[in-house]
């Protein structure tokens, strides 16, 4: 059996394939992060809470109304982008002629409010969210035995993110957000509702983050805290590739992932901390991360 | 100025240990169950132990013997500050004679050692580590139910002369995982198997799939499961996912309760071989208990955690009564002293160096075909003697152990 | 920086100290002198430390006007050295709290110079990635025993002289520990180097322009702030004879924001009450489990939406005099 680095072949790309699996996941929330922070300057603390409400309201959705995955992949999203919405109208908004460190402070306290909430109420073991039927079961590639729903997950995230990245960057509705961020009271002059937009934009950016909840939902174990920890990570992610930066976030997102698999081969105590150390070297270089611009 | 008046009385009060010493007895004897109420051990212990303790204190008829007997519990959420924080707490202020329970070894090993400073009593039921009747002992600690030297050397045992004689294993990177895949490689090289690879995983984590790839490639035929709750159904799960029995490896459970196989499913968990010290469906007087625990604790049946609050409380007061005082340090002797006789256990004894003994089970989980009710799980594959079930007391490096 | 200026009195703070303040601090020092005979006294010492800890992240974000989101680094790291040396090593406690002090303060100067060149929610975020690190390193390292942490921490004898196992005698050394720092924080705050500090938060290119290097200032704030909160660490260790990954987590750096903005950022004593409030809620709430982390994220809502000055602030605007 051939090897790099004393490691077998094998082993190696199997772990980059998990890497590039968990990168999917970095990618779509750090995703949601960027736009929202593209738009608002509000770093949202409680993107691993909505993380963690999508993946939820899946579980009620099978459990309440017997509503599958499909359903969730399209309902979950919406409720939550919803829930969104109503917080960006009644707090957010409140913040926006102050620092922008508030925004984090409260978004901060958002996120204690509702995964204490959730865990108050379901325990944090978490609860079993079946797999979806068509995407059972999996293959053999030879070096390692991938599983049908995590080779969906790398699809289904990059075509996300591909999209929104085309929404943004090279639409017309695109350069309208784009725009309404540089200069928000020359475009709202232009006619443009600009309060409306930024709403939508908030709640666009969560409907992302329960998507990716409803992508972990069959495989994670749905559980109240399965955010909280993932969110500091994403930040690490939304920092390296840069605070606005759409494609930064996403190309960022998968090369971390696989970065973290590799890391997981060669010095595995290390995994956990690559990520900021990455992120410690990027900013003494570049603060305003690799492909950012001064705002 | 301030600064100085604060020195100086500092300075005199460090000069006399006036401060009064806490009473000890206040006529109420109090039991704390202190194990985690909502994390990643709530099933196998949580309420229903607090329901096992409240069964036992009422089963032994303290109100007509004419003691006052409180029950209260807490929360320690698995880390070991804030259940020593609960502890302190209970010992000073609110005036806790007993704490019973406690899951997770390390915060077990802090409660251990305060409840030694006060003088208080302590039984764990839940928390695994052998070094509680080992380098850790304490003369106010029994360790009840189970320990690591004993699942090990069940289910390790069993295995490895059924010919599963290549393990990796899969750790919690703690104190119980630490000690448990320490045990369990020690019975696995002494019966001639090799030990293929190790890697350690935070607590509670989700998502095994890194780990369970490792273990796929050290083509070891078992991979030991060294940690307990979610994290052992969530890795048996995933497995399924990556088709690690399909590839002809076997998981090796080291530690597994009767709610982490409801929660698996027989399906998945059919043909799980592990060691339990308890089963409900044992015997008449187990199933007499396994009755009334269930309608108490919302239809689920006890686990060898609940089996073993009760019958340490009920042997603690069986020991406070005959000794007339709740000072910890000599129940705890008492309770050495007498033999024990539970419907749950049988007939048993308390040795020196804080460990219980009875006997231990090698179970296999049934296939969905052979259950016939809810809650029939395993097929009682072995049944080991008291004599062997526990590490020899010489082995331990118990303090308390006289050469 | 708006976020200290939102909070700050109404009043400017004087240089020379008021007859009020000293007021307020003698009443202080009674309630604590009086305390612990009426009321538990671990409870009390918990308070005690993390109003120091408070009082140090006030340093930063009250008076140089910088969030750092990752100030539990310096808590659980001091807590951590404390308790390895007062345990494995055998130091006397006051070494021990010194040796987790200076440690606390050399990582000060690590993060503060990588962090110093950002502002605002840039500085915010590197402090929380690089506390990041930190709590990995204390996972890995050998030496913490990760999960189950260092126990049984002898609390020793300090200067070989006083018993702290007597929890009155450890309770008093607290206090004035407490003190100390608290004085100390206060006399940086008031003396012209704090006048530089809040010139510089106001308005920094002025600074600049009158020939302050802004940098150095921030960076020596961020230090003195990090090595005191290292110092209320470190005697938590030795008091609560533990230390654990409790202290390095993000959320203890949360919470060090809950309790000073709670308290009022920017004021003298904001920090004390606000870490008083949050000790309290926590050990009352302790019951119900996790309805301690909902109140808290209630408190931080509330207080961002509607009560920025925090209990102290708005006690000072009330009564129209700084505290």
């Amino acid at each position: 059996m051939s090897s790099i680095f004393g490691v077998p072949t094998q082993a190696l790309f199997g772990q980059l394939l998990i890497g590039l699996i968990n990168g999917s996941f970095y990618a779509l929330l750090s995703l949601g992060l960027s736009v929202i922070f593209g738009l608002l300057n509000i770093i949202n603390f409680a993107h691993g809470a909505l993380y963690m409400m999508g993946a939820f309201v899946a579980y009620f959705l099978l459990q309440w109304a017997g509503l599958g995955y499909w359903w969730a992949l399209l309902l979950s999203p919406i409720v939550v982008g919803f829930l969104g919405v109503v917080l960006e109208r009644t707090m957010l908004k409140r913040l926006y002629h102050l620092d922008h460190l508030y925004g984090l402070l409260l978004t901060f306290g958002l996120a204690l409010i509702i995964q204490g909430l959730f865990r108050n109420q379901f325990g944090s073991s978490g609860l079993p969210y079946a797999m979806p039927v068509q995407l059972a079961g999996g293959r053999s590639l030879g070096f390692m035995f991938l599983p049908n729903y995590r080779a969906w997950v790398i699809v289904f995230s990059l075509a996300t993110c591909l999209a929104t990245w085309y929404v943004i960057e090279r639409t017309k509705l695109g350069s309208y957000l784009r725009a309404a961020t540089e200069n928000p009271a020359l475009v709202q002059a232009f006619g443009i509702n600009v309060p409306r937009m930024i709403t939508l934009t908030y709640g666009f950016g969560v409907a992302l983050a329960a998507l990716a909840g409803v992508l972990a939902a069959p495989i994670y174990q749905v559980n109240p805290l399965m955010g909280a920890d993932l969110i500091i990570v994403v930040f690490a992610v939304v920092v390296i590739g840069g605070l606005g930066s759409i494609m930064g976030s996403i190309l960022t997102g998968f090369a971390l992932g696989i970065v973290e698999g590799l890391t997981k081969v060669f010095y595995p105590e290390a995994s956990n901390t690559v990520i900021f150390v990455i992120m410690a070297l990027v900013l003494l270089v570049k603060p305003t991360g690799l492909f950012g611009r001064e705002k | 100025m301030l600064m100085r008046i604060a020195i100086l009385l500092a300075a005199l009060l460090a000069l006399g240990p006036a401060m009064a010493r806490a009473q000890i007895s206040d006529g109420v004897i109090k039991i704390g169950v202190l194990n985690d109420q909502s994390g990643l051990y709530a099933d196998l212990a949580g309420q229903g132990s607090v329901v096992a303790a409240r069964m036992a204190v009422e089963d032994y008829g303290a109100d007509k013997k004419g003691m006052k007997v409180e029950v209260v519990f807490a929360d320690h959420q698995n880390k070991a500050d804030v259940g020593s924080a609960i502890a302190r707490q209970w010992y000073d202020v609110d005036k806790v004679d007993l704490i019973v329970d406690v899951p997770n070894s390390g915060v077990a090993l802090a409660v251990s050692q305060i409840t030694r400073d006060k003088g208080k009593a302590f039984i764990v039921s839940s928390a695994a580590t052998s070094d509680l009747t080992g380098k850790a002992c304490s003369p106010n600690t029994i360790h009840w139910t189970y320990d690591t030297w004993a699942l090990a050397n069940g289910t390790a045992n069993a295995l490895v002369k059924q010919g599963a004689d290549s393990w990796f294993f899969i750790t919690a990177d703690y104190a119980f995982g630490h000690a448990l895949e320490r045990d369990v490689e020690a019975v696995v090289l002494k019966n001639g198997g090799k030990v293929l690879g190790k890697v350690r995983h935070p607590l509670n984590t989700q998502d095994f799939s890194s780990f369970l790839l490792q273990a796929q490639a050290s083509k070891a035929k078992v991979i030991g499961l060294a940690n307990a709750g979610g994290d052992t159904t969530n890795a048996i799960k995933q497995g399924a996912e990556f088709g690690i029995v399909k590839g002809g490896q076997n998981f090796a459970g080291l530690l597994v309760f009767l709610t982490d196989v409801h929660a698996l499913g027989l399906q998945t968990a059919q043909g799980l071989v592990f060691t339990e010290t308890f089963y409900w469906d044992l015997n008449d007087r187990t199933r007499a208990f396994a009755k009334r625990f269930a309608e108490r604790n919302r239809g689920i049946h006890p686990t060898m955690i609940h089996a073993g609050v009760y019958a340490g409380v009920t042997h603690y007061l069986k020991a406070v009564e005959a000794l007339k005082s709740d000072d910890g340090t000599k129940v705890i002797a008492k309770m050495k002293e007498i033999p024990t006789d539970d419907p749950l256990f049988g007939k048993g004894t308390i040795r020196v160096d804080g460990r219980k003994i009875h006997p231990a089970y090698l179970v296999e989980v049934k296939k969905p075909s052979e259950s016939k009710a809810p809650w029939d799980y395993y097929k009682i594959r072995a049944t080991i003697p008291a004599d062997q079930a526990f590490r020899p007391l010489d082995q331990g490096e118990c303090p308390l152990v006289k050469k | 920086m708006p976020a200290a200026q939102e909070a700050a009195p109404a009043v400017e703070t004087p240089v020379v100290t008021s007859r009020h303040q000293l007021v307020a601090f003698a009443v202080m020092v009674v309630f604590f002198v009086v305390a612990p005979f009426f009321i538990y006294p671990l409870f009390l010492m918990k308070a005690l430390c993390f109003a120091l800890f408070a009082c140090a992240f006030n340093l930063l974000i009250g008076y140089v006007g910088l969030l750092s989101f990752g100030h539990a680094a310096f808590l659980g790291s001091a807590g951590y050295i404390s308790a390895h040396t007062a345990k494995v090593w055998g130091w006397p406690p006051e070494l021990a709290i010194l040796a987790g002090t200076v440690v606390a303060g050399a990582l000060g100067v690590l993060i503060g110079a990588l962090a110093i060149r950002s502002r605002g929610i840039y500085f915010a975020n590197i402090t929380l990635a690089l506390a990041q690190m930190i709590y990995f390193f204390c996972l890995q390292a050998p030496f913490t025993h990760g999960e189950d942490g260092i126990q049984a921490v002898p609390r020793g004898m300090l200067f070989g002289l006083l018993d702290l196992r007597h929890t009155m005698t450890m309770y008093f050394v607290v206090l004035v520990v407490f003190l100390a720092g608290f004085l100390l924080i206060y006399r940086i705050i008031h003396s012209p180097f704090g006048q530089v500090l809040k010139a510089i938060r106001e308005h920094e290119p002025r600074a600049v322009s009158l020939g302050y290097t802004a940098e150095q200032y921030k960076l020596l704030a961020f230090v003195l702030s990090a090595t005191l909160s290292g110092l209320a660490g470190g005697t938590k260790a030795i008091v609560f004879q533990l230390a654990s990954l409790t202290d390095v987590h993000w959320t203890m750096s949360g919470e060090v924001v809950l309790m000073t903005l709670l308290g009022g950022l920017g004021t003298v004593f904001g920090p004390v009450a606000g870490a008083f409030i949050v000790v309290s809620l926590e050990n009352y709430l302790s019951q119900l489990g996790a309805w301690v982390t909902v109140v808290q994220g209630v408190i931080f809502v509330l207080c961002v939406l509607t009560f920025r000055r925090g209990v102290v602030g708005e006690l000072a605007r009330l009564l129209k005099r700084p505290f």
